[in-house]
C-alpha cells in the first residue's frame, strides 16, 4: 500500500450533513455562557445584576399612575394602592403635558397645521426612501418645503410661492447655461440668480401679490415653536439639506482645482474644529457678515443653517471615506467609456461611494437629530431641557425627575431606531456585489 | 491555439492611420517611463505588445485614451490630437474601447445596465435601442442569459467577456486590451481569447498588451517588444518568434517560452 503510487478514484463522494450535536441550545449555552470557570462566574454575576435592576425598574413601571393632577396626587395614589414604601412612575404628567412636548407653545386651535405637515412629510419622503414608488411623487417632494413652511408659520401664501419660484429661476439659468458654460459655471450662475431673487425681489414681489390677491392664514411666530415640532423641523430640514451639501464638499475636497479644494478643506476643518454650541451662540454674528445689513434673521432659520453646515462638514468626511474605498479601476472604466466628470460622479462613483458610506451618513443624521436639543442654549424650547424645565416650574409637577426624560428619550429612541433600521434595510437592498 | 482555424478573410490592414504616436515621452515624477516612442497603427491592425513588467507597455496603451497623460510628443487618435482639451479627450474615449486586467465592471449595475450605460449617456441612444445593441453583443460573447445578473455573480472569464461586450456597445473603432487574461484562471483564459479572436476576425483594430504568445502567433499582424520604456523590436509574429534580432528580445522569449 505504502509503495503504491498510482491511485484512481472510481466514484465521487456525495456531500453529507454535518455530524449530530453540532447545534442546539445546550451547545450554545456551553460555548457562549459557561465555557470556563471565569466565564461561568461572570455569567452568574451578570445575571444577578440584571435581576437587581429589573427588581427595581419593573415594580416602578407596574405602579404607573396615568390619572392625576399633580405629582403629590400621584404619590398618594401609589401609597394608597401599593403601600407606603412603593415607588411608581407618574405618567399623569405626560398625559397632561404631552401637547407641550409635541408642539411647544404653538396655538392649541392650530395644532392641525403641524400635524398635517407631519403627515404630508411622510408622503414627501416616501418616494425618496423607497425607490420603487412612482417617480412622479417626487414633484410633491419638491413642493413640500413650501407647503410645510406655509402650514407651520402661516402668513401669506405668496412668500413660499415666490421663494419656490427662486428655485425655478435657478433651474432655468442652469438649463440654459449648462450646454454652453458647463455644469459648474452654470450651477454657480443659477445659485447667484436665485440668491439675487430671494434677497432683492422676494419681499417686494410677494408683498405685491399679497395685496393683489390676498391669500393668507394666521401666522405663527418662531418663538411659539417648541418640543418635538421644533426638533423635527430643524432635524428634517438640516438632514435633507446637509446630504447634498456634504456630497459637494466631499467632491470639492477631491478636486484638482486649487481654489475649490482649499475652500472645501478650510470649511470642513473650521466647522469640525468648533463646537456646535459655539456656532449656535455666534450664529447671529456670523450670519450678519454674509447678509445685507439690517436683515433680521429668524432664529429657527439661523439654527437650521448652522446645524446644516455643521452636519455637512461631517457628512463630507464620511463620504470622502466612501470615495477612498472605491477602486481606481471604477474611475478608469468610467473615463474609458467616455463619461464626463459629472456623469461619472452621478452614475458610477456616487452610487457606490454613498452605499459604502450609508452607516456613517446615518450615524451623522442620528447625531444631528439628537443635537437639535442643543437649541436649548439659544433660548428655544427643545423637548429635553426646555419643555421639561417649563413642566417642572409648574407647582403641580415640581420635583418630577425620571418621567420627562424617559418620555422624551423614548420618542428620540423611536425616531433614531427607525432611521437605523431603514439604513440597514437599504444596505441589504443595495447589496449587489455578492462578496 | 495556433492550429485553430481562423477566418482571415476580413483581417485586412488598410492604409488609413488609426493611431499616430510621434516622439512621445512620459514621466512619473522623476521616472522616465516612456522614452521617445514612435508608432503608427493602421486601421485593421492587430498588434500585440509584450515585454517584462515595468517596461511601460500598459502605460503606452493607456496613453492612447489618455488614462495617462503624456508630457511631450504627439498622439493622434482617429484624426483627433490628444491635448488638455476635455472635448477631444471625451471624443477619443468614446471611439476607443478599453478592456482592463481586472475587468472594472460596475458592481452596482446589472450586466445589461453595464452595457447600456455609456451608449445611453454618451451617445444619447434611446434606452430600448441601447438594450437591443447590448443584447446583440452579449450574445456575441455568449452570455445573453446572464443579462440581469450582477457582475459579482459571474465567473472571472464571464466578467471579462461582459467587459468586452460593454466596450463593443459603444461601437468603437479601436480596441485596447490591457492584460485581459492575466487575472484569470487557466480554464477561463481560453474563453476570453476566443472572444478576442472572433473580434479580430471581424476586422477590429486591436492593441493588446498580453503574455499570451499563442494568441500573438495566431492573430497578430505585428508584435512589439518593449523594455525600459522603449520599443526594442517589432516584427511580424513569425519572424519575431523564430528570428528575434535583439539580445534583450531573445532573453525575454527564452524566459517565457522556455518551459
Amino acid at each position: 500500500m505504502s509503495n503504491n503510487m498510482t491511485y484512481v478514484r472510481t466514484e465521487m463522494l456525495p456531500a453529507l450533513p454535518p455530524p449530530a450535536g453540532q447545534g442546539g441550545v445546550v451547545k450554545w449555552l456551553r460555548e457562549n455562557l459557561f465555557s470556563g470557570p471565569l466565564n461561568t462566574v461572570l455569567t452568574i454575576l451578570g445575571g444577578v445584576a440584571l435581576l437587581w435592576i429589573a427588581s427595581h425598574v419593573i415594580p416602578w413601571l407596574l405602579h404607573s399612575v396615568w390619572n392625576a393632577n399633580s405629582l403629590s396626587e400621584c404619590r398618594e395614589i401609589i401609597t394608597a394602592t401599593w403601600g407606603p414604601d412603593a415607588t411608581g412612575a407618574c405618567w399623569a404628567m405626560v398625559r397632561e403635558r404631552w401637547h407641550q412636548y409635541m408642539f411647544g407653545f404653538y396655538p392649541q386651535d392650530l395644532y392641525w397645521r403641524p400635524t398635517l405637515a407631519f403627515v404630508l412629510m411622510f408622503v414627501a419622503l416616501a418616494p425618496v426612501l423607497f425607490t420603487h414608488l412612482p417617480r412622479k411623487m417626487l414633484w410633491f417632494t419638491g413642493l413640500y418645503p413650501a407647503i410645510a413652511f406655509w402650514l407651520l408659520w402661516g402668513g401669506s401664501i405668496w412668500a413660499p410661492v415666490v421663494a419656490m419660484l427662486g428655485f425655478a429661476v435657478m433651474a432655468i439659468v442652469f438649463r440654459i447655461g449648462s450646454p454652453r458654460l458647463g455644469v459648474p459655471v452654470s450651477a454657480g450662475l443659477g445659485v447667484l440668480a436665485a440668491a439675487f431673487w430671494w434677497l432683492f425681489l422676494q419681499s417686494e414681489l410677494s408683498g405685491n401679490l399679497q395685496s393683489a390677491i390676498p391669500l393668507s392664514i394666521e401666522s405663527v411666530d418662531s418663538d411659539q415653536f417648541g418640543g418635538f415640532l421644533l426638533s423635527v423641523v430643524i432635524g428634517v430640514t438640516a438632514i435633507s439639506a446637509s446630504l447634498p451639501m456634504g456630497i459637494l464638499l466631499a467632491l470639492g475636497r477631491q478636486s484638482d482645482m486649487l481654489l475649490v479644494h482649499s475652500l472645501s478643506v478650510g470649511f470642513i476643518e473650521f466647522i469640525r474644529g468648533v463646537p456646535l454650541i459655539t456656532l449656535l451662540f455666534t450664529a447671529s454674528l456670523l450670519l450678519q457678515y454674509f447678509l445685507p445689513p439690517g436683515s433680521n434673521f429668524d432664529i429657527i432659520l439661523r439654527v437650521i443653517i448652522l446645524v446644516t453646515l455643521f452636519a455637512a462638514a461631517y457628512i463630507a468626511e464620511v463620504i470622502r471615506g466612501g470615495l477612498a474605498a472605491l477602486p481606481r479601476g471604477q474611475y478608469e472604466a468610467a473615463d474609458a467609456l467616455g463619461l464626463d466628470y459629472w456623469q461619472a460622479q452621478r452614475l458610477i462613483v456616487m452610487p457606490q461611494a454613498l452605499k459604502i458610506s450609508i452607516p456613517g451618513i446615518v450615524s451623522s443624521f442620528i447625531g444631528l437629530f439628537k443635537d437639535t436639543t442643543l437649541v436649548a442654549f439659544v433660548g428655544l424650547a427643545d423637548p429635553l431641557k426646555g419643555i421639561t424645565q417649563i413642566v417642572r416650574s409648574d407647582i403641580n409637577w415640581k420635583g418630577i425627575y425620571w418621567e420627562p426624560y424617559i418620555f422624551a428619550g423614548a420618542i428620540f429612541f423611536l425616531i433614531c431606531f427607525g432611521m437605523s433600521r431603514y439604513s440597514m434595510w437599504l444596505e441589504q437592498k443595495l447589496k449587489t456585489d455578492h462578496r | 491555439m495556433a492550429e485553430q482555424a481562423i477566418d482571415r478573410s476580413k483581417m485586412k490592414v488598410s492604409d488609413e492611420v488609426a493611431v499616430q504616436i510621434t516622439n512621445m515621452n512620459k514621466w512619473y515624477g522623476q521616472f522616465h517611463v516612456l522614452r521617445d516612442v514612435n508608432m503608427t497603427v493602421q486601421k485593421g491592425e492587430r498588434i500585440v505588445i509584450c515585454g517584462p513588467s515595468g517596461s511601460g507597455k500598459s502605460t503606452l496603451i493607456r496613453c492612447i485614451n489618455r488614462l495617462e497623460e503624456h508630457q511631450s510628443g504627439q498622439i493622434i487618435v482617429d484624426g483627433t490630437e490628444l491635448t488638455n482639451d476635455l472635448k477631444n479627450i471625451d471624443k477619443v474615449r468614446s471611439e476607443v474601447g478599453m478592456v482592463f486586467q481586472h475587468f472594472n465592471l460596475f458592481p452596482h449595475l446589472t450586466i445589461l445596465e453595464n452595457c447600456t450605460l455609456a451608449p445611453i449617456w454618451v451617445r444619447k441612444t434611446p434606452k430600448r435601442e441601447a438594450e437591443e445593441i447590448a443584447m446583440h453583443f452579449l450574445s456575441k460573447v455568449k452570455i445573453p442569459d446572464q443579462a440581469h445578473k450582477y457582475p459579482g455573480q459571474l465567473s472571472g472569464g464571464q466578467q471579462q467577456r461582459v467587459a468586452i461586450a460593454r466596450s463593443l456597445c459603444m461601437k468603437p473603432r479601436i480596441m485596447l486590451f490591457d492584460e485581459p487574461t492575466s487575472a484569470l484562471d487557466p480554464e477561463m483564459i481560453k474563453e476570453v481569447l476566443d472572444t478576442m479572436i472572433s473580434l479580430a476576425e471581424e476586422g477590429m483594430t486591436m492593441l493588446c498588451v498580453t503574455h499570451e504568445m499563442g494568441f500573438a502567433q495566431a492573430v497578430a499582424n505585428r508584435v512589439i517588444f518593449m523594455d525600459k520604456g522603449q520599443i526594442v523590436e517589432q516584427n511580424e509574429p513569425r519572424e519575431f518568434f523564430n528570428n528575434p534580432q535583439s539580445d534583450r528580445t531573445k532573453l525575454f522569449l527564452s524566459q517565457i517560452l522556455g518551459h
